[in-house]
């Protein structure tokens, strides 16, 4: 099986650990990847901050540069809900952009999602020592995905898990939400960052690099010695 | 501008402070939203169908809204039918006017109200003081809200603001004794201090939580039992709806009566379900001599007409309130209108003024935690969204900040330029971070730094180290 990998443009820039670790773990498990040079941001920002011509231009270059037809992976479930859920719903009113954006939504998968629902592999041969927390990312809520990446994490040898309190409440982050609301943006991820402590973990998992660089970025300004790990980086190790 | 609100267009950001720097607000705001949430799972949870009863409620509402003209003439003719009288009102005056007139009409003096939003959206009570009539509150909360000449900051917890302490210092200075600042003794006084109102009262007036076409019964829902005494002990019933309120058949009500007390609060019913058909009838003992249904637009059908009619679906439980991680730090106050929240930042732009209310819009983390709560499903990240857009295409909006976005888009869509931009950002911002991090952010990422560290971006980027991978 070969996929295309849609890697991000935060973890493209800020954790490349994040892409090269997907690769890894996919390339385990019997899968070549591809990485369509043309990539770069899917226009969720645009989107969300209402500037909709914009996101569909971002939209038209994404489509076009995944337009082999291939399955797509990618390692945040923001960006999957981007083309699953809100591309179709971008083009509702255009005949010729609507089919590609239904066409590229049915094949895109957020990295849990085309492990777990897709290959069918809760296991994938990882072995992490330490302890670590689960932080679920918001648009695994919207994907539908509310258990897969901690059933992955529950089948990695070594690893201690241990649940997270209000694992499921925003961590704050939101895009543009956290410039234009620093106030209620930090009070929410020092909550974020204070639970994450009190578990007593080495590391906290998270599946999209938005959630990570804020948590991270908090963890950090606390003083905190824990570490901040996308799910791929926990399944590449070995 | 609608007169819809009248809200006070105050400072969102200065709120927002106030609220964050408030340890008691803050500590009362995650009390009641844990416990609710948790009540709103485990209800949901109990029900092994939810979700299919949640999309049914919504294809009920849906099809509702389509017919919305239809199904009020129904309703009008149903209670009619049954003794009752029925009032259109396509604005907050218009409602104002026909309350008062039915006052004057019936000769009533003092009246008192269950808990009904609709009435804070039309800001009765002031018209009724003004008038001369004297009017209480009933519901326990309100009551407190009443007394302290505030707003109701939740949609089922008014008075969450408050505390035991507050609550205490407030009915003392209205009853004029010291009241303890113990949670029973406050219940037993409110209800003393309730209970001659009631029993003097010659016109009740409550909201409606649904009304049924077919029947013209009104339900209401409450957990204190005041909504009852209200709707029974005095001679006149009036009973406010906004028009999306109405469904079409008997059938439906189950439906949304297992759901409402649920999203709310967990409960499977609410304590006291109260099923109005008309007035009293010949031969029975008890219920009001006159029923009055007023039927509330005040912007709905123009709101029915636009993108955002998912809107009027919602059946005012809270849940979103209570989900949503931005209400739990800033309380309903800081929202500014009548309603607060996920819905309130949508229905505060729709029905006052997208200009006037900038902020409510964006005052979200689009978590999606609101819609998952939602009993009908509502997709209120999206009409955020729909909101934020507006904005866009209006003139008040910063240049810059337009400015910025197209630019971004336009480096976006050309890889060369994405790299080479990355390539520009890194060279910037490496010499200035600490172990890959940055303190302090220039421009408009001070907002980020203020809160958290920054990362630089790598030293290669992922599509820089891809050759090798391969």
């Amino acid at each position: 099986m070969k996929v295309s990998l849609l890697v991000t443009c935060l973890s493209d820039a800020l954790f490349p650990e994040v892409g090269i670790a997907t690769v890894r773990v996919l390339r385990r498990l019997g899968i070549a990847v591809d990485f369509p040079q043309a990539q770069t941001c899917c226009g969720q920002p645009h989107f969300n901050s209402g500037y909709h011509d914009d996101a569909r231009v971002l939209a038209r270059h994404t489509l076009r540069t995944f337009a082999n037809g291939q399955t797509v992976v990618v390692p945040s479930g923001s960006c999957a809900a981007m083309i699953k859920l809100e591309y179709p719903h971008l083009f509702h009113e255009d005949p010729v952009w609507h089919p590609r954006a239904l066409d590229m939504a049915r094949r895109t998968h957020e990295l849990s999602d085309f492990l777990v629902n897709v290959l069918g592999v809760e296991d994938v041969g990882a072995r992490y020592e330490g302890k670590v927390t689960y932080h679920m990312a918001c648009h695994l809520r919207g994907l539908g995905l509310r258990t897969e990446p901690e059933r992955l994490l529950q089948r990695v040898k070594g690893l201690e898990y241990v649940p997270l309190e209000r694992a499921d409440e925003c961590c704050g982050f939101g895009g543009s939400f956290s410039v234009r609301y620093p106030g209620i943006s930090g009070a929410m991820v020092q909550d974020k960052a204070a639970f994450i402590e009190k578990t007593g973990v080495s590391a906290v998992v998270a599946t999209d690099a938005g959630c990570l660089m804020n948590i991270a970025g908090c963890l950090r300004r606390r003083g905190s010695a824990i570490r901040t790990l996308h799910l791929a980086q926990v399944l590449e190790k070995t | 501008m609608n007169s819809y609100a009248q809200h006070e267009h105050h400072d969102f950001l200065n709120a927002v402070r106030q609220a964050l720097a408030d340890p008691p607000l803050q500590a009362a705001l995650v009390r009641l939203t844990s416990t609710l949430m948790a009540g709103n799972r485990r209800g949901y949870a109990a029900l092994a169908d939810i979700d299919a009863l949640r999309d049914h409620a919504k294809l009920i509402k849906e099809h509702t809204l389509a017919y919305l003209d239809r199904y009020l003439e129904q309703l009008e003719m149903s209670v009619q039918k049954q003794g009752g009288h029925v009032h259109w009102a396509s604005d907050a005056e218009e409602a104002r006017q026909i309350v008062l007139g039915i006052a004057r009409q019936t000769n009533s003096r003092r009246i008192v109200k269950s808990k009904s939003m609709t009435s804070e959206e039309i800001h009765l009570n002031p018209a009724l003081e003004a008038a001369g009539l004297e009017v209480t509150e009933t519901d326990f909360g309100e009551f407190i809200i009443q007394l302290a000449g505030e707003r109701p900051s939740h949609l089922v917890a008014p008075a969450v603001h408050h505390t035991r302490e507050s609550i205490a210092r407030i009915l003392s200075k209205y009853s004029g004794e010291t009241l303890p600042d113990e949670a029973q003794a406050l219940a037993q006084a409110g209800r003393r201090l309730l209970r001659q109102k009631f029993a003097q009262a010659d016109m009740g007036i409550s909201g409606v939580n649904f009304a049924v076409a077919e029947t013209g019964t009104i339900v209401l829902i409450s957990n204190e039992g005041n909504a009852r005494l209200t709707t029974t002990c005095p001679r006149i019933h009036v009973a406010l709806m906004g028009i999306e309120k109405v469904l079409p058949r008997w059938g439906d009500l189950p439906v949304f009566l297992k759901l409402l007390a649920r999203a709310a609060t967990g409960q499977a019913l609410s304590v006291y379900t109260t099923l109005i058909t008309g007035p009293r009838r010949r031969g029975e003992t008890d219920g009001p001599e006159e029923f009055h249904l007023v039927l509330l637009d005040n912007g709905r059908s123009r709101v029915l007409a636009t993108p955002f009619r998912e809107s009027l679906q919602c059946i005012r439980c809270g849940a979103c309130l209570n989900a949503c991680p931005v209400y739990r730090r800033i309380g309903g106050h800081a929202y500014g209108g009548v309603y607060s929240g996920p819905i309130g930042s949508i229905l505060t732009p729709l029905y006052d003024s997208v200009v006037d209310n900038p902020h409510l819009p964006h005052a979200s983390s689009l978590c999606g935690a609101c819609q998952a709560a939602c009993p009908v499903k509502i997709n209120i990240p999206h009409m955020l969204i729909g909101l934020r857009e507006l904005q866009t295409h209006q003139r008040g909006k910063s240049r810059w900040e337009k400015l910025t976005y197209h630019l971004a888009a336009a480096v976006l869509q050309r890889p060369w330029l994405y790299r080479l931009g990355l390539r520009c950002a890194r060279l910037v911002l490496r010499p200035l971070a600490h172990e890959g991090w940055l303190r302090h952010l220039p421009g408009p990422g001070t907002a980020w730094t203020e809160a958290r560290d920054f990362p630089a971006p790598a030293p290669r980027s992922f599509r820089e180290q891809w050759r090798q991978l391969r």
